[in-house]
């Protein structure tokens, strides 16, 4: 069965708290997961008060000055801190997103921080990716044509690369994936919504030739109909991005090669 | 242990894909479409013989075009029923016996209650 309640050594205690200065004006608390494999303890949620006119305005800002000023331990995936490489997606105010477009001013209340949800914690905010990067190799996430290489680059039509736009931008953050209960339950099998969207891109993509074999490898109750349409990848995707409609599209042509 | 050294790779090709599920799919979207004027023509029919008495209503279940609407809306209703909570224990069981227990009786079941309720119309309408 689904499992609702949490094993005695998963369940999330209260941990410690960090004062603000007390000369500061704007206070907001940080609520953050903690967990570290090393100590054999559960996790925690840690506070952390912030003075806000001496942070930044994104959680990324507040997580990098927690960081450098008041607990060195706190562990978080970040490099580009514009949204454009992914790494420091999280479960911020409820809510999948990327910490460095995330506006602290947004959050209601305490600021709660959790890593990606329903995936294994490697430390704090870091989740173990290794099978969703499993699972994006295993759609072959590279053109392929049979036909002989031409001599300059592979020529397309405008409206060819149209229908990549909205598929192109994804950055693989996962935001979408962990917040779809059909992952949650059957990631092991349900390639899940960023996986399907960039399988799409491929299958239309103009210039590659393996659409056929792209849809036969989809094709399976698990990999791609665990899709029930519930779209909170749509709702969640910090790029703005529709994988319910990708996936959506290559349900079209499914029916299309064999009905239609 | 063997799983837990299987490559990454291995783990998410797993058995392969079934190569099937697109039928199921749209045939599931074509119940969906019939059951709807179907219920809702089954739902006005009843009633519109609320107040009838036994004879009346066993009358119009036996009249040709009830009786084949009824006929087709238990089919396509158990077809539906059993696809529907096949997905559900998909989705849901994951102890492997407890799965495969409850996809055979959800199977036997609706084929029992579809067959049962589709002779019931037939023996009103060709009599015992």
């Amino acid at each position: 069965m689904a499992e609702f309640s949490l094993p005695a050594n998963s369940k999330v205690k209260e941990g410690r708290v960090f004062k603000a200065p007390a000369d500061a004006k704007r206070v907001r608390s940080f609520k953050i997961y903690r967990w570290s494999p090393d100590d054999g303890q559960n996790p925690s949620i840690d506070t952390y008060e912030i003075d806000l006119d001496a942070c930044g305005p994104m959680v990324l800002d507040a997580l990098i000055k927690i960081k450098n000023e008041t607990d060195t331990t706190l562990t978080f995936r970040r490099s580009c801190r514009e949204g454009i490489c992914g790494s420091c997606a999280m479960n911020i105010d409820g809510t999948n997103t990327l910490a460095c477009l995330k506006p602290i001013e947004d959050c209601k209340g305490d600021v709660k921080v959790y890593p990606l949800p329903h995936m294994p914690v490697i430390k704090d905010l870091v989740p173990d990716l290794t099978h969703v990067y499993a699972q994006y190799q295993s759609i072959k996430p590279y053109l392929q044509s049979d036909s002989q290489p031409p001599t300059r680059e592979r020529l397309q039509s405008v409206e060819e690369r149209d229908k990549l736009e909205g598929l192109w931008e994804c950055i693989l953050c996962f935001c979408c994936s962990t917040s779809c209960p059909s992952y949650w339950w059957n990631g092991d099998r349900y390639l899940g919504p960023a996986i399907l969207l960039q399988a799409y891109r491929w299958i239309a993509d103009s210039r590659d030739e393996k659409t056929g074999e792209r849809l036969d490898d989809l094709e399976d109750p698990f990999k791609l109909y665990r899709c029930h349409t519930i779209m909170n990848c749509t709702k969640t995707c910090p790029k703005g991005l529709n994988p319910a409609k990708a996936i959506g599209e290559i349900k079209k042509l499914m029916v299309q090669r064999k009905f239609a | 242990m063997a799983e837990k050294m299987r490559s990454p790779l291995g783990t998410a090709y797993g058995l392969g894909s079934a190569r099937e599920g697109a039928k199921e799919w749209w045939s599931m979207r074509l119940s969906s479409l019939a059951l709807i004027p179907l219920t809702l023509w089954f739902v006005v029919s009843v009633i519109g013989n609320v107040g009838a008495d036994f004879e009346t209503f066993v009358a119009w279940v036996g009249s040709p075009i009830p009786a084949i609407l009824l006929v087709i809306m238990i089919a396509v209703t158990f077809h539906h029923a059993a696809h529907g909570l096949q997905v559900v224990i998909e989705d849901y069981i994951h102890t492997e016996w407890q799965k495969l227990t409850l996809l055979i009786a959800v199977k036997f079941g609706c084929v029992l209650l579809a067959v049962a309720g589709m002779f019931a119309v037939a023996r009103i309408a060709f009599g015992s």
